[in-house]
């Protein structure tokens, strides 16, 4: 199963993402941003990093890339998509989710062991979870808080797209403790949290994060 | 202004030079004339000052540091040596690594962000030159008193630019330190370390032959920033009442860093290059001189042909720039098409700026106009070399022994604890290591605040690598030959604590002013103490950095040499942490305690120093690695004990899982009785838990390696119990995590 990792210029944790997969039974795939070649992969993450060294806005110039052209219109027709820190901002930039991530509430980059609950399991990236379950993620970012208009956060949360949420403390000032959300047809997921950090237990604080890649490869398999 | 040029130097030998105000005596003016056979040019002058300013030449320093050269031990492990960029060790299975400290203490304390951001950046790029992917940096910090207000200024900007520039890199911060102590006011020591892995067969050289072959320019474009930085700023103190210095400080762009990485990555895999060169301090004054110099000397350059992002820079302040985010790099003319195509790929600026030549001389042009015509080794290699005069300082003599509190009651015990954690130096450290991304690269087994950073350098074998920054500087201020091997002893210590065998050393030396014989003093014993251990330990020292002018008017900072050890773990798998990972087991000190009180955080406490620095025990503590090493299957946790004693170890280790301990002190056997127990910092000492099953196995191994084992009681509980004073793991969490916030938000 071929799942691709988009290398932006500056983006960090690419090398990472592709080791998630692997680890998880997938193929990886790296993908470079210059092109819009997809090569037949059947899913996609956009990692975090510093693409163009968050200039302008973070994700701002990503999302003009040549490859986010084609990803754009694929994730339209329900192709998964899951984008991670600097991957959940490009996904905002692009439009593909809603609302925005903004400076962290003290201001500081802010790297720590984050406890997390998850709140929808019907995406193919989070189907491997149980309702409710508490994971243990890292967080490693500047401008995490996720902020979005009164209607759209009453919409994400009508509509359960709230995917993952900060437990016991918000460590952002991001609204409705949100730390990951998805859009209404399910298959693209944002997410602060970096589960591809989480995949092992020698080298993370848990391995709470290898289920958004197994989830992925089952759902494709199910498919 | 006209164009000096090399003509015109000839013919007006008496035109008046700005060579004071650029940092040159006297001397060293007529001896470049003397190189010259005539007046510098302008140009020419800008790159002797800067080349021959103290950071550039070492040349107080040099007549020292050649110790290291002559005891330097036997060593297979060391596959280039000091003098390149960075040494490099071999670490077996074909894998070569490279790690070196460098300081960017004046930057930094002008202009804390930018000084802290470009001091990672250039230690970066020395790594990223010998043909390494850097995979990890570490930061060891000093900062005046906690709650100096010059330190509320200079702290935070310091760790966000650390942070802001590591982090936007992609590498991961794994160690390093912060101290606090009122010397440091004024003069904050920034020295960061990077470490680098390749395969042997990509190690490259700063090294320019083969005539015809180009110098390519690649990176940032040229800009106005950090002018005259290394002389200027580097080599001078600060005094009051001088005019802003701030536009000497550099501006990094760590974007285009990461990308030039990246870009450099990709050339080295083709085999692109002959030679390479960053330029960092003095620019591209370093990088054409080094180059040529380590060459065979021949090299033309066209200045005109530097990108520019300022068009009016002069060629003086071209040739001084030290914008970042630049490297140099010789290239056969056939493979410059290749080259130039990745560069592209990359969006990184590229420009052939001159060529490799037949002649002995570095020769400059601007718009055609010869400006700089010299001997490369005469700028790079061939400056002057002080003997400055020495003498052991005055304060020696007039040092008072410690007399502090015993530890009678319960309540003492728990009182003195509870402020000792407290205390800046021994507090929790997250406010400024969660600014730094310590998992990126997904490599990262070990980071602060364990014992060392370790990280995997291949998934297959497991093989990975440790790394551990110490230093003492107030052992150093009462023995700095001593504090320098205790240094050296505590950061080896650190590393087999982790699991793994030390290898290799560097090291980054702050200093006072060097013009100060007292402070040549504390210098030279600290190179001696410290070429003696490395000889007695065999481990060969790979290079390092030295930092003087470290002081606000007549007072120095305290001697600081922060010592890196580099060493090797076969199975990243079987590394220890720190913390004690459950209830049940018995907690045991490996090495007796003394009554060291001298330049411990529990005299300072007191407002005392304290009159000696202990006595390293050097056949003692190889003894100890090798024990720890042998042992460590049966180890569950273990943490070396050092500043704030067996008090500072317990709190760490117990609140790392949230797993408390009962022990018992019995004061009267120790020397100090249960204060020293607590709170003497004793060297070769370790705290380790381990599953009572494996007590006698581990008694037999202590045995072998004559170590004493001390047990101290047993893990369990939500409290820390020492000897009847019970303090809950809430009251201790709270003390040893509450004191960063509260001073710095």
């Amino acid at each position: 199963m071929r799942i691709g990792v988009v290398t932006f210029p500056g983006s960090l944790d690419d090398s990472s993402a592709l080791r998630a997969i692997r680890l998880a039974g997938g193929t990886p795939v790296p993908l470079f941003h210059a092109s819009d070649d997809l090569m037949e992969v059947e899913a996609v993450v956009l990692p975090g990093g510093f693409s163009y060294g968050d200039y302008l806005r973070c994700g701002a110039i990503s999302r003009f890339a040549p490859i986010m052209s084609s990803i754009i219109i694929a994730a339209e027709h329900g192709f998964p998509v899951l984008g991670i820190c600097n991957g959940f901002q490009i996904l905002c930039e692009s439009h593909l989710l809603p609302g925005a991530l903004t400076r962290n509430q003290g201001l500081h980059f802010v790297c720590t062991d984050q406890p997390l609950t998850v709140e929808n399991i019907s995406t193919p990236w989070t189907s491997g979870y149980a309702l409710g379950q508490r994971l243990v993620i890292p967080i490693k970012n500047g401008e995490g808080s996720f902020q979005a208009s009164a209607e759209t956060l009453i919409e994400l949360e009508s509509e359960g797209r709230v995917a993952l949420r900060y437990a016991d403390k918000n460590p952002n000032g991001s609204k409705n403790e949100i730390a990951g959300i998805t859009n209404a047809r399910g298959n693209v997921v944002g997410v602060m949290p970096h589960p591809e950090q989480a995949v092992e237990s020698l080298t993370g604080p848990s391995t709470d994060g290898l289920a958004f890649f197994t989830s992925i490869l089952q759902s494709l398999v199910g498919r | 202004m006209a164009l000096d040029t090399v003509a015109i130097a000839s013919e007006q030998p008496n035109t008046l030079q700005p060579w004071r105000e650029l940092g040159l005596k006297e001397d060293e003016y007529s001896r470049i004339k003397e190189i010259l056979g005539r007046r510098p040019t302008a140009s020419e002058l800008a790159m002797y000052s800067v080349m021959w300013s103290e950071h550039c030449s070492y040349k107080s320093s040099k007549v020292h540091l050649k110790q290291f050269g002559e005891k330097a031990p036997h060593s297979d492990a060391l596959l280039v040596g000091i003098g390149e960029n960075a040494g490099v060790v071999d670490i077996g299975q074909g894998y070569a690594v490279t790690f070196k400290i460098e300081s960017h203490n004046h930057p930094s304390f002008v202009e804390p962000y930018q000084g802290a951001a470009t001091g990672v950046g250039g230690i970066v790029r020395d790594i990223l030159t010998m043909g390494a992917r850097p995979i990890a940096v570490m930061d060891p910090l000093r900062f005046g008193l906690a709650d100096a207000p010059d330190t509320r200024r200079v702290l935070p900007g310091i760790v966000a630019g650390v942070g802001g520039y590591g982090n936007c890199l992609g590498l991961p911060n794994i160690g390093g330190e912060v101290v606090f102590d009122e010397t440091y006011a004024g003069n904050p020591l920034v020295n960061a370390l990077c470490v680098g892995v390749m395969r042997h067969e990509d190690i490259k050289l700063a090294t320019a032959h083969g005539t015809g072959n180009l110098v390519v320019l690649f990176g940032a474009k040229t800009g106005g920033d950090g002018i005259g930085g290394v002389s200027v700023l580097a080599s001078e103190t600060f005094a009051s009442g001088k005019a802003a210095k701030r536009p000497s400080v550099q501006v990094g762009d760590p974007f285009a860093e990461k990308v030039l990485i990246e870009c450099s990555l990709e050339i080295f895999a083709e085999d692109l290059v002959i030679g390479i060169q960053d330029l960092g301090g003095a620019g591209l004054s370093c990088a054409t001189s080094e180059l040529a110099s380590a060459g065979s000397g021949g090299m033309s350059i066209q200045l005109d042909k530097v990108p520019l992002r300022d068009p009016s820079l002069s060629p003086e302040e071209i040739l001084m720039s030290e914008s970042q985010e630049r490297m140099c790099a010789i290239i056969e003319p056939a493979k410059l098409s290749r080259f130039m195509k990745i560069c592209k790929k990359w969006d990184v600026t590229a420009t052939v700026i001159g060529e490799v030549t037949a002649g002995k001389h570095l020769e400059i042009t601007f718009n055609g106009e010869l400006i700089v015509d010299v001997p490369p080794r005469t700028v790079a290699h061939d400056g002057p070399v002080y003997n400055r005069p020495i003498a052991k300082p005055a304060y020696l003599d007039s040092l008072v022994p410690t007399e502090l509190p015993t530890l009678d009651t319960p309540d003492a015990i728990k009182a003195e604890l509870l402020s000792l954690i407290a205390a800046p130096n021994i507090a929790d450290k997250s406010w400024v290591t969660d600014q730094y991304d310590r998992y990126v690269q997904g490599n990262s087994v070990l980071a602060q605040p364990e014992d060392s950073g370790m990280v995997r350098i291949d998934e297959q074998t497991h093989l990975g690598v440790a790394i551990s920054t110490d230093a003492n500087a107030r052992w150093s201020y009462l023995d700095p030959y001593n504090g320098a091997k205790l240094a050296l002893l505590e950061s080896c210590r650190n590393i087999a604590t982790t699991g793994a065998k030390p290898l290799a050393v560097t090291n980054c030396l702050n200093f006072g002013s060097p013009e100060d014989p007292g402070v040549m003093w504390q210098f030279a014993e600290t190179v001696r103490g410290l070429a003696d251990i490395c000889l007695e330990m065999g481990l060969p020292v790979t290079g390092g950095n030295v930092s003087f002018y470290n002081q606000t008017g007549a007072v120095a900072i305290l001697p600081t040499p922060v010592i890196g050890v580099l060493g090797v773990i076969q199975d990243v798998r079987a590394r220890t942490k720190m913390g004690i990972p459950s209830a049940g087991l018995q907690l045991i000190q490996i090495g007796n305690t003394g009554d060291n009180f001298s330049g411990s955080e529990w005299a300072h406490l007191h407002g005392q120093m304290g009159d000696h620095a202990p006595t390293p025990d050097v056949g003692t503590e190889v003894r100890l690695i090798e024990l720890l090493l042998e042992a460590q299957p049966l180890f569950e946790s273990a943490h070396d004990l050092s500043d704030g004693g067996l008090a500072a170890a317990l709190t760490e280790a117990t609140l790392r899982n949230n797993i408390g301990a009962t022990i018992g002190l019995p004061g009267e056997f120790i020397p100090g009785g249960v204060a020293a127990a607590l709170f003497a910092e004793t060297p070769g000492r370790v705290l380790i838990a381990v599953d009572p099953i494996n007590l006698s196995a581990l008694e037999v191994l202590a045995a072998k390696y004559e170590i004493p084992l001390h047990a101290l009681g047993s893990t369990g509980g939500d409290a820390l119990v020492i000897n009847h004073a019970s303090i809950s793991l809430t009251e201790l969490r709270a003390a040893y995590t509450e004191t960063l916030p509260r001073l710095f938000g």
